[in-house]
């Protein structure tokens, strides 16, 4: 299955990913936070995923790792 | 159908560091980094690119990229990178610079390494505004833009109008290409990336002095949300400074500037002359 | 080994800076200096080196912080107004430990000043040359021959010690011409393993800066730096004894005054006055052991400088006014003669009693 992998120790919760997903499966994590305060993004439902990538070209942190297969 | 093996397609680029930067949440120079990262991975040169940062929000690249880094004084950077670059003809030599570095401070160096066709790269990360020292009025701050240093909006009667540097630069016959970019969409991101690796790839070439202008955001000190803040740049500075590429000798025709400029004087009898 | 040719001062300089290796040149014309450039343009292109001339003083200095960050032995030159320029440029080298050169014909000044010569940038030369603590070697010729020696000395300590060094002429030492033999040029050169050569893939990436966010981090990097300093006041004083082992009135004067110097001390030998010269070599480390040896037998001190009283003060310090210490100068562009200074000798040999 496609799917990404989001590396909270980058992710700063700025939600350009969540806009950028054509599929609108990523989302700000409102129920923690990560070890700077931020909501880390997450893909809610990993079965949509395309690994379009778009999330991870938006991304000015690098903290997506995108897997095809 | 049995699934095939997975396998990464996107991730962070070797010439990027593991470190965490500084650069606000939903900074668009993070994104500027990696498209650079990502030339640098693709056309193998990470061993031998020399990258000068500026002073300015980005003022800490040198600890975020993973080739030989240079910290410049404020608005110096083309002529540090000049020197690098004469020093080590065959290394990539690229500048990283904002609006202040280097269209205020610095503007006699970009003008002068674009006059001389330095075979360098200059990133222009272009967001209307002072970013590192809390948001003042920037060489490229729109009229009626309020910063720290405009407070009632930039009056144009008072501090003139904004500085389109690609339009600027283009008639000097030692810039080889500009191209004007912006980072707002996953389509525009890719268009940028490539105007970036042409860049280094005409540098690899030698064809001349090479600009990319990106057009971006500071949602701090413009006070909005990452994704406000890219609306108000769609809205106010795409209209303002036009995407596209604003040079291209290569496209023109031309192997490179001294070719270019040689066509465009082909009437002046002391640069037709044969080297002596 | 061994010819000698006539040849300018400014010349002489960028002559045996070449043969010092220097291979990168950034200039920018301003007078009275404007001839180490028209050199450098000729001989530069003949040997496969780079000249520049720069858009101005401050790109020069920047372009001279690249060619130093990039291992290359490279110099720039200008005059006193010039020299003002670099400073933030010459701050920045000396904050990421870079070598490189920099020559200082000086003129009259301040601001646009005179095109004479004068000894007026001293205190920017041992004190000021840019922000933050940092010392630099800077080293002050009197002959045509020291133009070229001092250079070429100039770019091993610059490596040694990885620090700008500086070189304070004036436009008398600039423009006059006398024979000189030039150094021998230079093969063999240290390696330099932090430079931004690109790492090709051998080793972690180089970063010159001089940027550190943390006060704590930026003053153990000073206190380091200061080390080496302290080495550099140990080892590195150089300075020039003329009838100075029985002298009443030392007289202490460096570059062109220190020649003029030269002649009143003799002509106040011939008048029964126990005077010699001192003529410091380098500014910085300034010749404190040699000057503080003479405390003994000295009466009195006189400095004499192209300028309004800058030298004095480390004279001053230099002997912790054990005796007297006077000053006789003249500025603005203006050269003293002999006889004036003669008569500032006679006068304060008359008043210690010498």
């Amino acid at each position: 299955m496609s799917r990404i992998i989001v590396d909270e120790t980058y992710c700063k919760g700025c939600g350009l990913c969540v806009d950028a997903c054509p599929e609108g499966i990523v989302e700000l994590d409102q129920t923690r936070i990560n070890a700077k305060g931020y909501h880390p993004a997450v893909l809610v439902d990993e079965a949509k995923c395309t690994a379009c990538s778009s999330c991870a070209t938006m991304c000015p942190d690098m903290a997506i790792t995108v897997w095809r297969s | 159908m049995a699934d095939k093996e997975p396998r990464i397609v996107f991730q962070r680029p070797k010439s990027l560091l593991p470190v965490q930067m500084h650069y606000c949440p939903g900074c668009p120079h993070g994104i500027v980094h990696r498209l650079i990262g990502e030339a640098i991975d693709k056309m193998g040169i990470e061993g031998t690119t020399v990258g000068v940062a500026p002073v300015g929000c980005a003022v800490m690249a040198y600890d975020y990229f993973a080739c030989d880094m240079i910290e410049a004084a404020h608005g110096r950077a083309p002529a540090v990178a000049t020197a690098v670059k004469r020093v080590h003809p065959e290394n990539i030599v690229f500048s990283y610079q904002g609006d202040g570095d280097l269209a205020s401070i610095g503007m006699a160096e970009t003008v002068h390494a674009a006059t001389r066709g330095e075979n360098i790269t200059v990133i222009f990360y272009n967001n209307a505004i002072y970013g590192m020292t809390g948001g003042q009025m920037a060489p490229t701050s729109l009229p009626h833009q309020v910063t720290q240093t405009s407070p009632y909006g930039r009056d144009v009667h008072t501090a003139g109008y904004p500085i389109r540097v690609c339009e600027l630069l283009k008639d000097l016959d030692g810039v080889a290409y500009l191209e004007r970019v912006t980072v707002d969409t996953p389509s525009h991101v890719r268009k940028a990336k490539r105007a970036i690796q042409k860049a280094f790839t005409y540098q690899q070439e030698k064809r001349g002095y090479t600009l990319i202008e990106i057009v971006g955001t500071c949602s701090t000190n413009w006070g909005m949300t990452p994704l406000e803040s890219m609306d108000w740049m769609r809205e106010n500075m795409l209209p303002y400074y036009p995407l596209g590429v604003y040079k291209d000798i290569v496209a023109e025709g031309y192997e490179n500037i001294h070719e270019a400029a040689k066509d465009r004087a082909k009437n002046v009898p002391i640069v037709m002359q044969e080297a002596n | 080994m061994g010819e000698k040719v006539l040849m300018k001062g400014n010349e002489a300089v960028a002559a045996s800076a070449v043969r010092a290796g220097c291979r990168y040149y950034f200039g920018y014309p301003i007078t009275p200096q404007t001839e180490v450039a028209a050199y450098m343009s000729k001989i530069m292109p003949k040997i496969g080196g780079t000249f520049l001339q720069a858009e101005s003083e401050i790109a020069a200095i920047n372009m001279l912080y690249g060619a130093g960050a990039a291992g290359a032995r490279a110099m720039t030159s200008s005059s006193s107004p010039g020299i003002s320029l670099k400073g933030e440029g010459i701050s920045y080298m000396a904050g990421a430990d870079l070598p490189g050169v920099i020559l200082n014909v000086e003129r009259g000044g301040p601001g646009l000043g005179s095109i004479q010569p004068s000894q007026q940038d001293y205190w920017q030369a041992t004190r000021a040359m840019g922000h933050g603590d940092s010392r630099h070697i800077v080293y002050a010729p009197n002959t045509v021959q020291e133009m070229a020696d001092l250079v070429y000395l100039a770019f091993d300590k610059a490596d040694e010690y990885l620090m700008p060094v500086v070189l304070l002429a004036d436009g008398l030492l600039g423009q006059m011409m006398e024979p000189v033999e030039l150094p021998p040029e230079k093969t063999e050169f240290p390696e330099k393993p932090w430079a931004t050569t690109g790492h090709h893939n051998k080793r972690p990436h180089n970063v010159a800066n001089s940027l550190y966010l943390q006060a704590d981090k930026l003053e153990a990097k000073l206190r380091e730096r200061y080390a080496r300093y302290e080495q550099i006041e140990k080892t590195e004083q150089r300075s020039e004894a003329f009838m100075v082992d029985d002298a009443e009135i030392v007289v202490v004067a460096f570059g062109a005054s220190a020649r003029i110097a030269r002649s009143a001390v003799v002509s106040a030998r011939a008048q029964g006055i126990k005077a010699g010269l001192l003529r410091p070599i380098t500014l910085w480390p300034f010749p404190n052991d040699v000057l503080e040896a003479t405390v003994p037998q000295a009466k009195a001190y006189l400095s004499v400088e192209m300028n309004m009283g800058q030298m004095v003060d480390d004279v001053r310090m230099a002997v912790h006014d054990a005796h007297p210490v006077r000053f006789y100068g003249r500025t603005g562009g203006v050269i003293p003669a002999p006889g004036e200074v003669l008569d500032a000798i006679a006068k304060l040999a008359q008043e210690v009693g010498a």
